[in-house]
């Protein structure tokens, strides 16, 4: 089957999204790796066809079993999960390997340290810790493989650690050298193997692994699994990059993907505001998605993410905490420096003069949402629907803060905001794919 | 189009280009030599410069913002900059000046290697910018030399008033000739004067040919960036002589010559091989990283077809030319219509006009950090003149010759998404 | 807002003052025209506009200083990129959100370029109103500067004229509005003078707050608030502090908040110099009353005008005359206070800085804005520079 891909390189993940001929999304995938670009755009499509391949799979089993629809949806979860399993089995391995290569460069300089054992130890510890950290109904902090290993090796570390015979600082060390190379290595599974692993996991959680529909499910699934995905189309987008591993004529600016992807997600939107990490973009689109004008704020770290990445450390929170405390505000504080450089020192005052931190934190947060209205307004402001993405999207009280402010200022609008919207550049960049495709056909048609 | 060019074709090309670089060579040998040959320099600014009323006394001008810029292509300005700020000025005030008193309390070395003279008077032609005068209220503290003010009134209701005319004609009189008569020791030739006034005229004539070439499809020049070169000797020390005739003669028959062979303009990395979007553009280069923000233009066929940066030293393709039979009120009006002079509704007029005459896709505003003067308002313009278009307007930010605040990746980022989103809306066919 | 009844309490004198400051949305000015149907309002920006002229054609001059830390910016900062100083932002919010509608016309005086662009940009957002841009000559020679200026005064007249709901200027009302003006510089002087001798019972931020007051109140008013609070600051028991006594430098178009001024005190600072509000102290005397009125305003803007960052010094050494003025004071040190982004204030500053270390004066320098919220480092620093003044 033939699709057209996306991929949006952004400053902290990588996205990848696949359409179909007729532009339904099959299948996504995101990774946060931080090697070269190459190895992003790979591993990031990588798993958005492991992604097609489970949504495959997930059309194709009605068909063709006798299981009822809830013991479908069981098997569907459970392929998954055992083949996230079988993922992350393999970057641990692919990591021990890479500790084996880097240890002796660290092990040098703690000489009486007994490095080497120990970091097997930890490693072993994380190898035991998997299954059960994908077994049926967990919930994880985080599907990266760098989060998830990093805390766990941060904890067996911190339990082994001893000042004296075997510093904290070594056991980082291997960690902290080795995780990004190991990152970098193939990816770590061939599909296939983790498929077929997963396969024979999942009938057997099932109770299924010797009954007679055995035989037919491994077979649909590993049809399913194995279906010849053709890539018509690719378009890259990423901002700030050196290099995208495209050819030029396959880079759409960031912006552009960006406004196609939100119209495409809420068609009736005409503007979208993104607050990400690094900056923040108001984009005003048309009836078809297409950018009519933009305002971007990409020097100040004021209303962007980063502010909110500040105040967190300044708090000693988590980022994903100051929504829900900044809701318990009674009195916001009216917080007038918006200079990043000056927020750390504004804070620490107000602390100590006895405000209470929800209040600060309220203020803070409509602080930033100030920030983007005023780009909101020089971009042409709110005239119907708008489209709210990026990660403070999912920030509560910055939701509700920008509510308020849209209503005063522009009156009542519809405010769109979707859990899926990481992914909004990325899809922006597939639509653009399959539109260049159509264009080829076309021009082969006329010329035909 | 003409793959080859022939002897006579490159030395045509060539010409003005080499009379320019003769011409810069020899003011500087002049400006260098000064002190030996009691040639005597006076200091102002490009906005309202006076250069035919200087030049008739035998004084040379200097200007201190073609020293700033000149010294930001040459990637010198951040060091003087850093210089000036630990002297005690603020990061928040005009890299310009900055750059001026860094360079100059750095031994006050220039483009040619030589040290440049200190002024012998500083003509503080107040026009078009409010920091000037600090500029110059700074130069004299340093240098000690005499300074004339010349109060050009702003044209806040768009026109030039008999009593605003009266006032920089009276100042003329009173105060810049006879301080242009004490410095030289020659008595003020009204008759020198008129001849460089109406040499000026002609050169007048051929520049504003030469920008409105780019009225064309496709455009024979680039209207900023090499425009710049362009309006180097009629905005600096040359309008008024005989070598700025000649100039702007031998430009414009290299312009008539790219016209007759459907030549685009000659960029940095060669001939533009095709034109793809037309743009007019609002504000000041950024000096630092010239070649690579014109380069972020040309490498996806963007030509300037007109812009605004280009009249800041005069603005003549609306009819003025410096006029010999009114000589002093002459030279009075053409301060006074400075771009920088002019209202914002004047100005947002002007860009709207662009658009609509020079057949452009869009225009674009380059907001600079330290020219207040350009940058308050510039937001407003740019949603007025969208409106008024219909065409999108971009918006960048950097600074003059600050290189600290121009980030290649931010702006290049920008341009392609802008370019993209013209691109876009051509190819799907929606409204406009 | 009532007028002050004669014995009004100090604390209530003050109290109405900080109120007329705080009234960014112009509801005594609103009240007054409530009183004066009819009547017109003309607001002007800093720095210096000749106030006698809008009042002898019978209307309300109103000193437009920006929101200060009243006004949340959520338009304004639409029109103005970060690295433009705030005066600007909250005055387009306030009109913007209706607040200046009470206003029939703006008056832009030549202070630098971003109060000269506004007055462009006014034009552009309220077509319906009076805007005119106000060249002041920095040529200050009476027969070309001077002359100049007298054509520019008298076209604001017939500007004023043409908006109807006025009176006609005749000399003879200008000249009386020249002295009930004058009566107004008066009575600032001798405030100021009271504060120099005795600054306990006459403290800046009540002096701050009295000035400010003014931009709201019809000059009549004003002089019977600031007498009277002359008089009841005298009569006050208040008692000496041990404070260096500074002089502020930098305050001259957009304002501190009044909360930054408190803060100078509390670290220790006794204000007994400034530059804020200049428009009420300028030109630095009389004008005379005497003769014909233009002409004598020509001659005092032209002669007689304080030193200010946004007016040419033709003669002179920059810096003179804050030496000058820091010695008549009895100051022991000087602040520079400037705005962010203010050309005009930093550039003039390492000249006058340099000029008051060559006198021997100890300086200090900080940045704020109008609605500066947090002052924490501010009173270490202003804290530190007064003890290090005590102590020498």
């Amino acid at each position: 089957m033939k699709c057209f891909v996306g991929i949006d390189l952004g400053s902290t993940t990588t996205k990848a999204v696949v359409l179909d001929e007729d532009g339904a999304v099959l299948g996504r995938g995101i990774t946060n790796s931080r090697s070269n670009y190459d190895v992003a755009c790979a591993v990031a499509k990588g798993e958005a066809f492991t992604n097609v391949r489970f949504s495959l799979c997930s059309r194709a089993l009605p068909a063709t079993t006798s299981l009822d629809s809830r013991k479908r949806a069981d098997l569907i979860v459970d392929l998954e999960r055992h083949f996230r399993l079988a993922q992350h089995r393999a970057q641990l391995q692919a990591l021990r390997e890479t500790v084996e290569e880097e240890i002796a460069s660290i092990e040098k300089f703690y000489p009486h340290a007994p490095v080497k054992a120990n970091v097997a130890q930890i490693l072993d510890a994380m190898e035991a810790a998997a299954e059960p950290l994908f077994a049926r109904g967990t919930a994880r902090r985080s599907d990266f493989f760098r989060d998830i290993a990093a805390s766990q090796y941060h904890r067996e570390a911190t339990k082994r650690a001893c000042p004296e015979k075997l510093p904290f600082e070594a056991l980082m060390a291997v960690f902290d050298k080795s995780i990004l190379r190991s990152e970098n290595r193939e990816l770590a599974l061939p599909f296939e193997r983790g498929a077929g692993w997963a396969i024979e996991k999942s009938l057997e959680a099932a109770g299924l692994a010797g009954a007679p529909e055995a035989d037919g499910l491994r077979e649909v699934l590993r049809k399913a699994f194995a279906v010849e995905i053709e890539i018509a189309e690719s378009v890259g987008t990423g901002y700030g990059r050196a290099r995208l591993p495209f050819e030029k004529r396959q880079i759409r600016s960031e912006i552009l993907c960006h406004g196609l992807g939100a119209h495409r997600m809420f068609a009736g939107t005409r503007t979208v505001l993104d607050i990400g990490g690094q900056d923040t973009k108001a984009i005003q689109v048309d009836e078809n998605g297409i950018v009519t004008s933009f305002q971007m704020n990409d020097r100040c770290a004021a209303g962007c993410g980063r502010y909110l990445g500040y105040i967190a450390d300044e708090m000693n929170l988590g980022l994903h905490e100051l929504g829900p405390l900044a809701q318990q505000a009674s009195r916001p504080v009216r917080i007038t420096s918006t200079c990043t450089v000056f927020a750390g020192a504004e804070i620490r005052d107000r602390l100590t003069l006895g405000q209470k931190r929800e209040d600060i934190l309220a203020g803070l947060h409509r602080a930033v949402i100030l920030r983007a209205m005023s780009l909101l307004a020089r971009s042409g402001g709110i005239s119907e629907e708008f489209t709210f993405t990026g990660g403070v999207a999912k920030n509560v009280t910055a939701v509700a803060v920008l509510r308020d402010l849209v209503q005063r200022n522009y009156g009542k609008r519809t405010l769109n905001i979707s859990p899926d919207s990481i992914y909004t550049g990325a899809l922006g960049a597939a639509l653009f794919a399959l539109r260049a495709g159509v264009k080829a056909r076309e021009e082969e048609g006329a010329a035909a | 189009m003409a793959t080859t060019t022939t002897t006579v074709e490159q030395a045509r090309k060539d010409r003005s280009q080499d009379r320019q670089k003769a011409m810069l060579a020899d003011y500087f040998h002049k400006l260098a030599i000064a002190s030996e040959t009691g040639g005597q320099t006076v200091h102002t600014f490009v906005p309202g410069n006076l250069t035919e009323l200087i030049r008739s006394f035998d004084l040379l001008p200097v200007l201190p913002e073609i020293n700033a810029l000149q010294s930001g292509m040459r990637q010198k300005s951040g060091e003087y900059i850093q210089r000036a700020e630990k002297m005690g000025h603020s990061e928040d005030v005009c890299s310009y000046v900055k750059c001026d008193l860094g360079m100059l309390a750095g031994g006050n070395v220039g483009l040619t290697g030589e040290p440049l003279p200190r002024p012998d008077l500083l003509l503080l032609s107040y026009t078009g910018c409010f920091t000037f005068m600090k500029w110059f209220e700074l130069l004299r503290e340093e240098t000690s030399a005499p300074t004339v003010m010349l109060h050009v009134p702003y044209q806040a209701d768009g026109r030039i008033t008999e009593s605003m005319r009266e006032y920089v004609v009276k100042q003329l009189r009173e105060k810049v000739i006879p301080a242009l008569e004490k410095l030289s020791g020659k008595k003020y030739d009204e008759d020198r004067l008129r001849e460089n006034l109406s040499r000026s005229a002609a050169a007048e004539d051929d520049l504003v040919f030469v920008l409105e070439s780019a009225k064309r499809v496709p455009s024979p020049i680039d209207a900023y960036f090499a425009a710049v070169y362009y309006v180097g000797p009629i905005f600096s020390a040359f309008r008024g002589t005989e070598d700025a005739v000649l100039y702007y003669q031998e430009l414009r028959e290299e312009i008539e010559d790219r016209i007759e062979r459907g030549l685009g303009p000659m960029t940095p990395d060669g001939l533009l091989p095709e034109e793809k979007f037309r743009l007019v553009v609002e504000g000041p280069p950024n000096w630092t990283h010239f070649r690579d923000f014109w380069r972020m233009f040309h490498s996806e066929g963007a030509v300037i077809v007109a812009s605004t940066y280009t009249k800041v030293g005069g603005v003549y393709d609306d009819g003025f030319r410096h006029d010999a039979s009114r000589p002093l009120e002459s030279l009075a009006d053409y301060c006074m219509g400075c771009y920088t002079n002019r209202s914002l509704p004047a100005r947002v007029e002007m860009i709207a006009n662009y658009v609509r005459d020079y057949a452009a896709d869009g225009f674009i505003v380059h907001s600079v950090k330290s020219c207040n003067s350009f940058s308050a308002g510039q937001l407003l313009m740019l949603r007025e003149i969208e409106r008024r278009t219909g065409k999108p307007g971009g918006f960048f930010e950097s600074d003059l010759v600050d290189p600290r605040y121009f980030s290649p990746a931010n702006v290049k980022n920008r341009i392609e998404s802008y370019l993209q989103m013209i691109d876009q809306k051509r190819a799907g066919g929606t409204s406009r | 807002m009532d007028a002050p009844v004669v014995g009004e309490s100090l604390e209530s004198i003050v109290a109405r003052a900080e109120d007329l400051t705080r009234d960014v949305r112009l509801d005594a000015v609103r009240a007054w025209k409530g009183e004066h149907p009819g009547k017109k309002a003309i607001g002007y920006l800093p720095v210096y506009v000749p106030r006698e002229i809008i009042h002898a054609a019978g209307m309300l001059p109103v000193g437009i200083m920006g929101g200060g830390d009243q006004v949340e910016i959520v338009k304004g900062d639409a029109y103005f990129q970060s690295y433009l100083c705030h005066l600007p932002r909250s005055t387009i919010e306030l009109g913007l959100d209706g607040s200046l509608d009470v206003l029939d016309g703006m008056i832009f005086p030549s202070t630098c370029d971003v109060i000269r662009n506004l007055s462009g940009m006014w034009q552009m957002l309220f077509p319906e109103k009076y805007v005119r841009y106000f060249d002041v000559p920095q040529d200050f020679d009476d027969r070309v500067g001077g002359e100049f200026y007298e054509r520019e005064l008298r076209s604001l007249i017939d500007d004023l004229a043409g908006l109807g709901g006025g009176e006609k200027v005749t000399d003879e009302a200008l000249r009386r509005s020249i002295a009930l003006f004058n009566e107004n510089r008066a009575h600032v002087r001798a405030i100021y003078a009271a504060r120099v001798k005795t600054p306990w019972l006459v403290p800046t931020s009540e002096v701050y707050l009295l000035l400010r007051a003014g931009n709201v109140l019809p000059v009549e008013e004003h002089n019977s608030l600031l007498g009277q609070y002359l008089e009841a600051a005298r009569a006050s028991a208040r008692r000496p502090m041990d404070l260096a006594r500074v002089a502020l430098r930098g305050t001259f178009c957009e304002q501190p908040p009044i909360d930054l001024v408190r803060t100078l005190e509390r670290a220790g600072c006794c204000i007994v110099d400034d530059d804020w509000v200049l428009a009420a102290r300028w030109p630095k005397d009389d004008v005379a009353v005497d003769g014909d009125p233009v002409k004598s305003l020509v001659s005092a803007f032209l002669h007689r005008s304080p030193e200010c960052p946004s007016v040419y010094l033709a003669e002179g050494k920059k810096g003179e005359a804050l030496v000058a003025s820091v010695k008549a004071c009895g100051a022991e040190g000087v602040i520079f206070a400037a705005p962010s982004f203010c050309d005009p204030a930093l550039l003039d500053q390492p000249m006058t800085q340099a000029a008051a270390k060559a006198a021997g004066i100890p300086t200090s320098a900080f940045l704020y804005s109008e609605n500066t919220g947090q002052f924490q480092s501010i009173r270490e620093q202003a804290g530190t520079f007064a003890d290090s003044i005590k102590l020498s």
